[in-house]
């Protein structure tokens, strides 16, 4: 295993679904159900038995709307507003009026959701506003249950293959270039649709531990997804509204204010006291957690040691063993008890991700991206604030609306010599005798991420950034260099961690105003309704490099009256009450 | 540009005595989302699943899954 091989291969299928995490299988199985005789494939970097976020499982659904507790406007309303109005609702309103349909499915598989003792689903609040976090106590068979899915259904899978570029001919998609990560054998895959579920971008910025895998992300998500949509030319929004999330410090895990927030813990300063109202990750939320820090009053703290002993050893039950569950063994090994000591926490890197925020490949409320045939859903997708059941539900669109496209076309032809050029770009660093491998290539990258790019965002700070960014891809380009093929799978990785952050660099500087909080804070730079209240979409340029347009922020389904726009912003305690 | 030999403490340790990939058991291997553990053959000629490459999420699937209990994750140096 490991060694260099030469080799192609090229396999034909209607429908190609690159990334077997959450939002792909969803799509795998919906456009199989819809077109029983579909040859469709689904390829993945890793195994899809325990690829992507949920690969452990899942605490359970952030974003569920349920009939008796949330209706499908209240939910858009809710996440437009978390937005900060940058919205087409048009996929939201969607979201929220099929998701429970897919619970309910999710519920046959035999992943369970959390009852009362009516019988009636448990949901929760967390959210500024409405009620949609619903746990799941077995949560860790999720990744399981789709799996025998996915078998019954005759998905054919591919594992431990990373796609590197789309294939386009005849203005639509044709198919993708894939490399095995572990000979280096190329697959070639036509295909009449792809649909991409590959994840958020998590490897952009460096923690702070310096563990270049030490993210909050599963590493494999290393924004190929964005990368190839870039390539190929299709449409990116908003890319300039990242992904911060509040983390236990060093092990930059979620603290899982949705898990303990219900049941009394909260996000607390130095002193213990509650700063924040709502606990929900937005980007004015993660404003005030920055203003915490930088004002002396922290370090900031997930405060659970003023409960009772049974609701903390239920917390513990459910953080130790589920999602992530090395946690426990964190807190052991520094000794810190939720009954006696608060949590430490810390603001992460940045990364894409709309699963959390907001930004990614432009789709609509089909999941169609702005290439014929080409479909993106789940975290890459810039459907806001997605979690878990946006990526099953809009991967669910993306293989119902790929069953039909199939239907009436043939593989659009495409030049042989895009494959030519790409294997070239692929198996350079394998041609040199030594040079720079990729995790110095990869460290340098994500080093200045966080030196230039971290919010607040500084012109100048990103200008600089752009100039060191471009230093570092001559390097990749002329002197990286790889021993094996695990090591070229980091090397093709380095390589779409480069082009994130140019469009991260990029994006931010075209938005010059400041919006969704810490997210898009750019200090020289008030927010600008009037001329800002748009989306921005990122493409490829003429000349290689990122280019930019406004485009409309679609007519709301859901009206928000004036008084209710600024909900989010008025997260801040306020201290005379909260002294009482 | 030459290249160092700079070594690191790895987090995943896998108990030989428990391992069964002589019988052919990968679970461990297969299942990593980080491909980063292989198998080697021991001093003693037998097979064994190691941590071959510094990158792990410290997510568990290969600890979970490994049916007889012979992998333990434990937080990469760094930042535990
Ligand atoms: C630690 C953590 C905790 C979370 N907790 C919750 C929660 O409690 N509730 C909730 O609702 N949401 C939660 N989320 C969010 C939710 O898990 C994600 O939004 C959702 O799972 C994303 O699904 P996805 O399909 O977009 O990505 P993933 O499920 O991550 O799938 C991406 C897939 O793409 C594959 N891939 C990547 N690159 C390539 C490539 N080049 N070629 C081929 N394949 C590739 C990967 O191997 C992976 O299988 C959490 C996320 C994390 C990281
Ligand atoms: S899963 Fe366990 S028994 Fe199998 S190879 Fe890995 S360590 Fe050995
Ligand atoms: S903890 Fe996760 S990343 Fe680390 S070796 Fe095990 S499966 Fe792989």
């Amino acid at each position: 295993m490991d060694e260099i091989l030469d080799g192609l291969t090229q396999i034909d299928c209607d429908i190609l679904v690159i990334g077997g995490g959450t939002a792909g299988p969803m799509a795998a199985l919906k456009a199989k159900r819809k077109n029983p005789k579909a040859n469709v494939v689904l390829l993945d970097k890793a195994n899809v038995k325990r690829s992507g976020a949920i690969s452990m499982g899942m605490d359970g659904l952030n974003n569920s709307v349920i009939p008796g507790y949330a209706t499908p406007e209240q939910y858009t309303k809710e996440i437009t507003i978390a937005n900060d109005g940058i919205c087409d609702q048009a996929a939201v309103y969607r979201y929220a009026q099929e998701c429970y349909g897919i619970i309910e499915e999710l519920d046959e598989f035999g992943i369970r959701f959390q009852k009362d003792e009516n019988g009636e689903y448990d949901v929760k609040k967390v959210h500024h506003i409405g009620t949609y976090v619903l746990p799941m106590p077995n949560g860790d068979t999720v990744k399981k249950a789709l799996y025998r899915q996915l078998r019954k259904a005759r998905i054919n899978i591919i594992n431990r293959y990373m796609s590197t570029r789309l294939l386009t001919g005849e203005g639509r998609v044709a198919g993708a270039i894939c490399v095995n990560t572990r000979t280096a054998e190329f697959l070639v895959v036509r295909a009449k649709a792809v649909i991409m579920g590959l994840g958020a971008a998590g490897r952009l910025g460096l923690p702070t531990s310096g563990y270049l895998m030490g993210t909050y992300e599963n590493p494999t998500n290393s924004g190929e997804g964005y990368s190839m949509a870039y390539h190929a030319g299709a449409g990116l929004a908003n890319l300039e509204c990242y992904q911060i999330n509040p983390l236990i410090k060093d092990y930059n895990g979620p603290a899982c204010a949705y898990v303990a927030g219900p049941m009394g813990g909260y996000t607390a300063n130095a002193k213990g006291e509650r700063f924040i109202e709502c606990d929900y990750w937005s980007g004015q939320m993660m404003q005030e957690f920055y203003d915490e820090l930088q004002g002396g009053k922290g370090p900031v703290y997930l405060k659970l040691n003023h409960l009772a002993e049974e609701t903390v050893s239920e917390i513990e039950r459910v953080l130790h063993i589920v999602e992530r569950p090395t946690r426990g063994h964190f807190h052991a090994g520094r000794g810190t008890d939720y009954r006696k000591q608060m949590i430490e926490m810390h603001i992460s890197e940045i990364g894409f991700c709309s699963g959390h925020s907001a930004s990614g490949v432009f789709v609509d409320e089909h999941a169609r991206t702005t290439i014929p045939g080409l479909y993106a859903a789940g975290d890459m997708a810039n459907v806001p604030h997605n979690y878990m059941l946006g990526a099953f539900t809009n991967g669910a669109f993306a293989g119902l609306d790929a069953a039909d496209f199939i239907a009436d076309v043939d593989f659009a032809a495409f030049d042989e010599g895009e494959v030519e050029a790409e294997r070239n770009r692929v198996l350079a660093p394998t041609k040199r005798d030594d040079g720079i491998p990729p995790n110095q290539i990869e460290y340098k990258t994500r080093r200045l991420v966080n030196d230039y790019l971290q919010p607040p965002k500084v012109t100048a700070k990103m200008e600089l950034a752009q100039k060191r960014f471009e230093e570092v891809r001559d390097d990749m380009e002329q002197g990286m260099y790889v021993q094996d093929s695990h090591e070229l799978m980091r090397a093709l990785e380095a390589s779409s961690i480069l082009d994130c952050a140019d469009m991260a660099a990029a994006a931010s500087l075209y938005r010059t105003e400041s919006r969704w909080g810490l997210y898009h804070n750019r200090v020289e730079y008030e927010r600008d309704n009037e001329n800002w209240f748009c989306h921005t979409i990122l493409t490829k340029g003429e000349d290689g490099k990122p280019a930019h347009r406004k485009q409309d922020v679609k007519p709301y389904v859901v009206e928000i009256a004036d008084e209710e726009k600024d909900a989010y912003d008025k997260q801040r305690v306020d201290p005379s009450v909260a002294a009482e | 540009m030459p290249l160092a030999q700079t070594s690191t403490t790895v987090p995943v340790i896998v108990n030989d005595d428990l391992c069964i990939a002589d019988k052919g058991c990968t679970v461990c291997v297969d299942v990593c989302p980080l491909d980063v553990l292989r198998i080697v053959e021991t001093d003693e000629g037998n097979k064994t699943a190691f941590m071959k490459y510094d990158e792990c999420w410290y997510c568990m699937p290969c600890e979970a899954d490994c049916p007889t209990g012979a992998v333990t994750v434990n937080l990469p140096y760094l930042l535990k």
